[in-house]
């Protein structure tokens, strides 16, 4: 449950970002039932809203996802699934669910499958109810600037991106990303000067830290 | 199809396919370091460049307005750990109110 309630806020951010941004109510409740990746979804309708192409949405949205990859594969042991329960394993494996199971390490393999699945699950019902809200919500306010959503925006992905500036390089780093995407802006296509900063991160993670 | 949906139903395939190639592939596949340390960094640079992007730009221009001032707040209040609805919040209220009054 202390997962559940920072998820429903998310939920309610991600449901009013997506209509601030010009999606349906309809496609923000299917980003948070197919796609059920928080970064991803604020990131394919951030690039868009910038006016980006949805081919830059998508590749923003779908190096955001690459990471759920890493978790299945640190899950697949413990798990141990197959057939229908593979597929949905697979869905909620996120951030919330490998982050909770992994912390139930010492309690040994079962705690751990509990932890996956009860976060997983939990999750998934929280936050698809609270993006139905927030699109509602913003689809009821109208002008997004004239109720602070404009910069709810930017702020929400300030939220996310904060508890991982832990030390000096990712502080750099994250600096570094908000000045290339700034200078690009101007002179490239939108959406691109987003997708550009994973040269940040490809530099940056090439070589093991000294 | 319009772009809007294009972009919610490919990037949820291919967000799937991603989760579901981990129970899939062989362990060793992703398990690199440098796959790894380079993936621990693409959120921070994506994430970030949104936040500039979101805050500072419209279309392709640099604007500075009242998003700047809510972000600003968000900041403060990330710097003394509030609480996600409380960083939203403090930043919408502060863009609303310049945006409604100055």
């Amino acid at each position: 449950m202390s997962v559940a309630l920072p998820v429903g806020t998310y939920g309610i951010a991600f449901g009013a970002t997506a209509v601030a941004n010009g999606f349906s109510v309809i496609q923000a409740s299917l980003f948070s039932l197919l796609l059920f990746s928080g970064a991803s979804q604020f990131a394919v309708v951030g690039v868009m809203g910038a006016g980006g192409s949805a081919l830059s949405a998508i590749t923003t949205g779908s190096l955001l996802g690459f990471r759920n990859g890493l978790y299945s594969m640190r899950m697949k042991p413990i798990l141990n699934v197959q057939g229908i329960r593979k597929i949905f394993a697979a869905h909620i494996t996120i951030d919330e669910s490998t982050g909770v199971a992994i912390s139930q390490e010492p309690r040994g393999e079962a705690a751990m499958r509990y932890g996956f699945w009860a976060t997983g699950i939990g999750v998934f019902i929280f936050w698809n109810l609270f993006t139905l809200l927030g699109a509602f919500g913003a689809q009821a306010l109208g002008n997004p600037s004239a109720w602070g959503l404009d910069a709810a925006v930017p702020a929400a992905f300030l939220g996310l991106v904060w508890p991982r500036l832990i030390d000096k390089q990712s502080k750099l780093i994250a600096i570094s990303a908000v000045a290339m995407a700034l200078i690009l802006t101007p002179v490239a296509p939108a959406g691109v000067p987003i997708i550009a900063t994973v040269l940040l991160a490809i530099f940056f993670g090439w070589k093991p830290k000294a | 199809m319009s772009a809007m949906w294009v972009a919610t139903l490919v990037s949820s395939l291919i967000c799937y396919i991603l989760k579901y190639l981990g129970y899939a592939i062989p362990e060793s596949f992703l398990a690199n370091p440098r796959v790894q340390r380079i993936n621990t960094l693409i959120p921070i640079v994506l994430l970030s460049a949104l936040v500039g992007v979101q805050a500072i730009t419209n279309k392709s221009e640099i604007v500075f307005d009242q998003r700047i001032a809510g972000v600003a707040v968000a900041v403060i209040a990330l710097k003394f750990k509030a609480p996600f609805p409380v960083v939203i919040f403090s930043a919408a209220i502060t863009s609303a109110a310049i945006y409604n009054w100055l």
